[in-house]
């Protein structure tokens, strides 16, 4: 491991102050400091910032949530008002990891992990995100868990955060400061494609240090569903973040995101545009399905995901409407 | 019941594993692996790594002493300068900390010659080969009778292939050793071994020292599960590396590093051929393994030996054929042989089962023989039947629907299977020694090894009885290669082999405590008596003669193993609701460990069957998942109901005890019991593991 200093930040100002180019933030370290043990990451500086004051979830004046970026996965996840008013994130947060790292990880440290790609994760081998220009093993090697969709020739890739997929479906937002001051990034627009940058996970700039995730109410069933080999503590096959409002039995609203298939949360626009104002039937989630994995571009070994995909949008809409249709109206909301 | 002895120890954290010696002056150790996965090292550039404050000694081809007779390949570290897989060691560093020598081992800088790994494991390599012998000491190939016509005459005929991938066994501790040179140049290696005897022969051979310069201390040890049977390149690394820096030294394989160098299941491809009579009564086996070892050191698994053991039929014939690639070398991982044998065989005799129309459990009980069919020998005692019997009772076979794909509840899809369980009942040499202590108490000591089967509790239990004294008045001391000599905590041999040598040494030591107490009853009560004299007394066994003058047996422990698979119909998850083991294995000596051993095994299966594989790179040569994050085992939630069980078996001719061994079988037939019930859920029979999603969806 390569030597480096550590610092704790004593407000966001000064972990902005004490940041250069080899300056990394530090959260909970789950994912960080294992990068720096295999010298995937090397920084010469990490700014502690997992103990300044973002470790609570206040009220929005519309309803909504604005989550602190040091606050824990686990005191995410077990929030009432995030339980009852945006079940799919607490089980999105649930699904991911293990209670022991769910501890330490970070709200913030939680959306920048890096992918779990191997050839990533090995210095001994090419890769294009870890010391651009050197290629893309993962296209013809070992991909059967990488992207379907939105890949490019330099990256296969696949975002791994399970919480970051339910944000995206929640339409949630990033609030950043930068060295330009505060700003907001929609939760879509914050990681990026690989493209020919796929070194940049996200549109974060230098410095820039996440504060808090603000989710504006949701008002719908909702519910994150999870698809791996092992019942737990795996990352996602394929995943889903769904909410579903069915009015009279039409589509009224609709929610989807998936995760597991790109090297971003996958909100699934062309799929939510396709149901609106359509009946809330299998027929009609089949063909929004298919509309959205259109695009698919499976590789090799992982053309599994998009009959995969299809069946969880399938399903897990089936589910959210044969749970609309057995509530009253008005109860809606809750899971 | 009795709990384990040390579990006090072991939960608060204070049971000392090999790493956590504290050791005065004591440096760190960190390995640098080969990148290539075939050449020559060409220049080793050590100027960096020198450079760096700590770093107090630089290892490779280039400067390592010369090594007097490895007795295995892979134990010849640094004495070449071919990489013979991507991953071997090539050099390491010895630093101040273990973060120094960690930075200095990513700044040494090894230059290649490389050429291209062949790395691909297939049936028509033109380098396959029949070994000599596989493991142990089986010959490769049998045949009896006319087993190829028989099978093509026969009325049903089942000619399938079964593969199975690599795996690797993952101990929760890794491969660890402090290794210490005194100023007489005598060698103390606190090594996480399953045999403190095995690394101290081993060890001394490949350095030229008598054995008794060489002292492993090994009490508690983190799991093995066969890759720490013998020592691997770390332990040879650890003592050259303390030699080089003229300080102890720690050394702890990463957990990304034990890939490469501790050890693996070889993959298999299975050609399995039953031919039967339509009352399913079997006329020929045929059992033809394909699987791979190193360039380094020959390692063939005996997958096809349990066929030889397993079901009547006058024909019958089984190969193995090995293909040398550019990998490391595999070696033992619970159960080598049974484990991914026995998958296949039971696999397709639930393939036969359903060609026949047969009961899967009839269809085995039709096929049981009291001789071991291939070399004649009666059993010491087969309760197979027993097992199936009492497992289809306590499952709830009776009334089972075969019919495939019918059973629904949501959109989940139901099954059951079962399959069979054997493990031979091996036994080797070992000796103990007995003491009666002037306060009362005993000690046995004995070099065995607790890999954290409870082998310690066992071997006091055992020492008790014999010695008809309490549990809490026996001491037994173990892990240490000073103690008497004794074999490897491996082949499910330990309790008998090393039980044999205990229950010798006690009753020698009650006879000497008869003849000095007079009317004495050899019994606890000796202390106070002042027969006993202030240095104790003692009593010796070594039951090499007594193993040699056994009657002729054929020794093997048998069981049944059930399971209940709900698949997604709609993502091809596969989990198991519900999981049994019935198991004839002699005299059970602890029910409390022996469960834990026998569930232990079971959910390992459930790994195979479901999760388990080590995805070869055949660009790079090396296994790309490197951690538990990407190789995974189950977690809790795989295992939801799981329970094991055994029948009463009374053997004479086994040991003193009338045990045969537990830690192994659990895992023969539990992938088979799982793929079968998945076949019955979905009547997709997957005839490669693991059963995943990516398998199953295609066909859903």
């Amino acid at each position: 491991m390569r030597p480096f200093t550590y610092e704790r930040a004593t407000s966001a100002e000064d972990a902005l102050t004490r940041h250069d180019g080899e300056t990394y933030y530090l959260g909970g370290g789950t994912n960080l400091v294992d990068l720096m043990r295999l010298g995937v990451e090397t920084p010469a500086r990490l700014v502690d910032v997992a103990h300044l004051p973002y470790d609570e979830i206040q009220l929005t004046p519309d309803g909504g949530l604005l989550i602190g970026a040091a606050m824990s996965n686990s005191a995410l996840a077990a929030d009432r008002t995030v339980r009852e008013g945006h079940p799919m994130l607490a089980q999105a947060v649930l699904a991911g990891a293990s209670g022991q790292i769910r501890n330490m990880a970070t709200v913030g440290g939680n959306l920048l992990q890096r992918t779990r790609c191997s050839y990533f994760q090995d210095t001994a081998k090419p890769c294009n995100k870890r010391d651009p220009g050197t290629g893309c093993p993962a296209r013809e090697g070992e991909h059967h868990n990488l992207a379907i969709l939105g890949h490019s020739e330099a990256c296969v890739a696949t975002q791994p955060s399970d919480m970051a997929v339910a944000l995206s479906a929640l339409d949630a937002s990033v609030h950043v400061l930068g060295r330009a001051g505060e700003r907001t990034i929609p939760m879509d627009e914050f990681h990026r494609l690989p493209d020919n940058e796929p070194e940049r996970d996200t549109v974060l700039e230098p410095g820039d240090l996440v504060t808090a995730v603000e989710v504006p109410p949701l008002g719908m069933p909702s519910r994150y569903r999870k698809v791996r080999e092992r019942a737990s503590f795996a990352f996602a096959l394929v995943s889903i973040a769904a909410a579903l409002d069915v009015r009279e039995g039409a589509v009224r609203d609709v929610r989807l995101a998936l995760g597991g298939v790109a090297h971003k949360p996958w909100r699934a626009w062309r799929a939510e545009e396709a149901l609106r104002g359509r009946p809330a039937t299998r027929e009609s989630f089949l063909r929004a399905a298919e509309a959205e994995l259109d695009a698919a571009e499976p590789l090799r070994d992982n053309a599994y995901k998009v009959p995969l995909a299809r069946n969880l949008i399938v399903r897990t809409l089936t589910e959210l409407a044969e749970r609309a249709e057995a509530a009253e109206p008005g109860e809606g909301t809750t899971s | 019941m009795t709990e384990r002895l040390e579990s006090r120890e072991k939960v608060t954290g204070t049971a000392r594993y090999a790493f956590e010696y504290p050791v005065e002056n004591v440096a760190y150790v960190a390995a640098v692996q080969a990148s290539v996965g075939r050449g020559e090292i060409t220049a080793v550039g050590t100027e960096a790594a020198m450079a760096l404050p700590g770093v107090l000694a630089v290892l490779s081809c280039e400067n390592a002493p010369r090594l007097s007779d490895p007795p295995d390949g892979e134990l010849a570290v640094f004495q070449s300068r071919t990489v013979s897989y991507r991953g071997q060691f090539v050099a390491a560093v010895v630093g101040e900390t273990l973060e120094t020598a960690r930075e200095a081992a990513r700044l040494v800088h090894v230059e290649y010659a490389p050429e291209a790994p062949d790395v691909r494991l297939r049936t028509d390599h033109p380098s396959l080969y029949q070994p000599g012998k596989v493991n142990p000491v089986f010959p490769a190939d049998t045949e009896q009778g006319e087993p190829e016509e028989v099978f093509n005459n026969s009325a049903v005929r089942v000619d399938v292939t079964y593969t199975t991938p690599a795996e690797h066994n993952n101990p929760m501790e890794p491969h660890a050793t402090i290794a210490l040179w005194d100023e007489h140049g005598y060698l103390t290696l606190y090594d996480s071994t399953q045999g403190a005897s095995t690394v101290q022969s081993m060890v001394a051979q490949t350095f030229g020292l008598d054995p008794s310069h060489v002292r492993v201390v090994a009490p508690h040890v983190g799991g093995g599960f066969g890759s720490k049977g013998i020592p691997k390149p770390n332990v040879v690394l650890a003592a050259m590396a303390a030699g080089a820096a003229g300080r102890p030294v720690k050394f702890a394989v990463p957990r990304q590093q034990m890939y490469a160098t501790t050890g693996y299941r070889t993959p298999t491809i299975q050609r399995l051929r039953l031919g039967a009579d339509n009352d399913g009564r079997l006329n020929a086996i045929l059992h033809d393994v394909v699987e791979q070892t190193s360039t380094v050191k020959e390692f063939a698994e005996q997958t096809a030996t349990p066929t030889r053991v397993m079901y009547q039929a006058p024909h019958r014939r089984t190969s193995h054929r090995l293909v040398p690639l550019d990998v490391p070398t595999p070696s033992w991982m619970r159960a080598p042989g049974e484990t991914p044998g026995m998958y296949a065989l039971e696999s397709v005799m639930d393939e036969l089962a359903i060609a026949t129309g047969i009961d899967p459990i009839e269809l085995r009980i039709r096929n049981d023989t009291d001789r071991e069919p291939e070399s004649g020998l009666p059993f010491s005692s087969r309760n197979l039947v027993a097992c199936l019997q009492e497992g289809a009772a306590r499952f709830g076979w009776a009334g089972r629907d075969p019919a495939t794909g019918v059973r629904w509840e949501g959109r989940k899809l139901i099954g059951t299977g079962v399959a069979a369980s054997t493990y031979p009942a091996y036994m080797s040499p070992n000796r103990a020694i007995a003491r009666a202590e002037p306060d009362g108490t005993f000690t046995v000591r004995i070099a065995a090894a607790d890999i954290g089967t409870g082998a310690r509790t066992a071997l006091a239990l055992i020492a008790a009885e014999t010695l008809k004294a309490d549990l809490g008045d026996v001491r037994v001391e173990l892990g240490d290669s000073a103690f008497p000599r004794a074999s490897v905590a491996g082949g499910s041999s330990g309790t008998a082999g090393w039980g044999t040598a205990v229950v010798r040494a006690c009753e020698a030591l009650r006879a000497k405590l008869n003849g000095a107490v007079a009317g004495g009853r050899g019994g606890s009560s000796h202390a106070g008596n002042g027969a006993i004299p202030p240095e104790g007394l003692e009593a010796a066994a070594d039951t090499g003669a007594e193993l040699k003058a056994r009657e002729k047996y054929a020794r093997h422990a048998f069981g049944a193993q059930f399971a209940e698979v709900e698949v997604d119909a709609d993502t091809g998850e596969v989990r198991v609701r519900r999981m049994l083991g019935v198991f004839a294995a002699g005299r059970i000596i602890n029910p409390a460990t022996a469960r834990s051993q026998f569930i232990g095994g079971m959910t390992m299966g459930v790994g195979m069957a479901l999760l388990e594989e080590s995805v070869m790179d055949e660009e790079f040569g090396d296994f790309l998942n490197r951690d538990l994050a990407q190789y995974h085992v189950p977690a809790c939630a795989d295992v939801r109901d799981i329970d094991a069980a055994w029948v009463e078996e009374s053997d004479p001719h086994l040991n003193p005890m009338g045990s045969k061994g537990i830690g192994e079988i659990g895992i023969v037939g539990a992938a088979a019991a799982v793929g079968n019930a998945v076949h019955h859920a979905t009547g997709i029979r997957v005839r490669h593991l693991p059963i995943t999603p990516a398998t199953l969806l295609p066909d859903l």
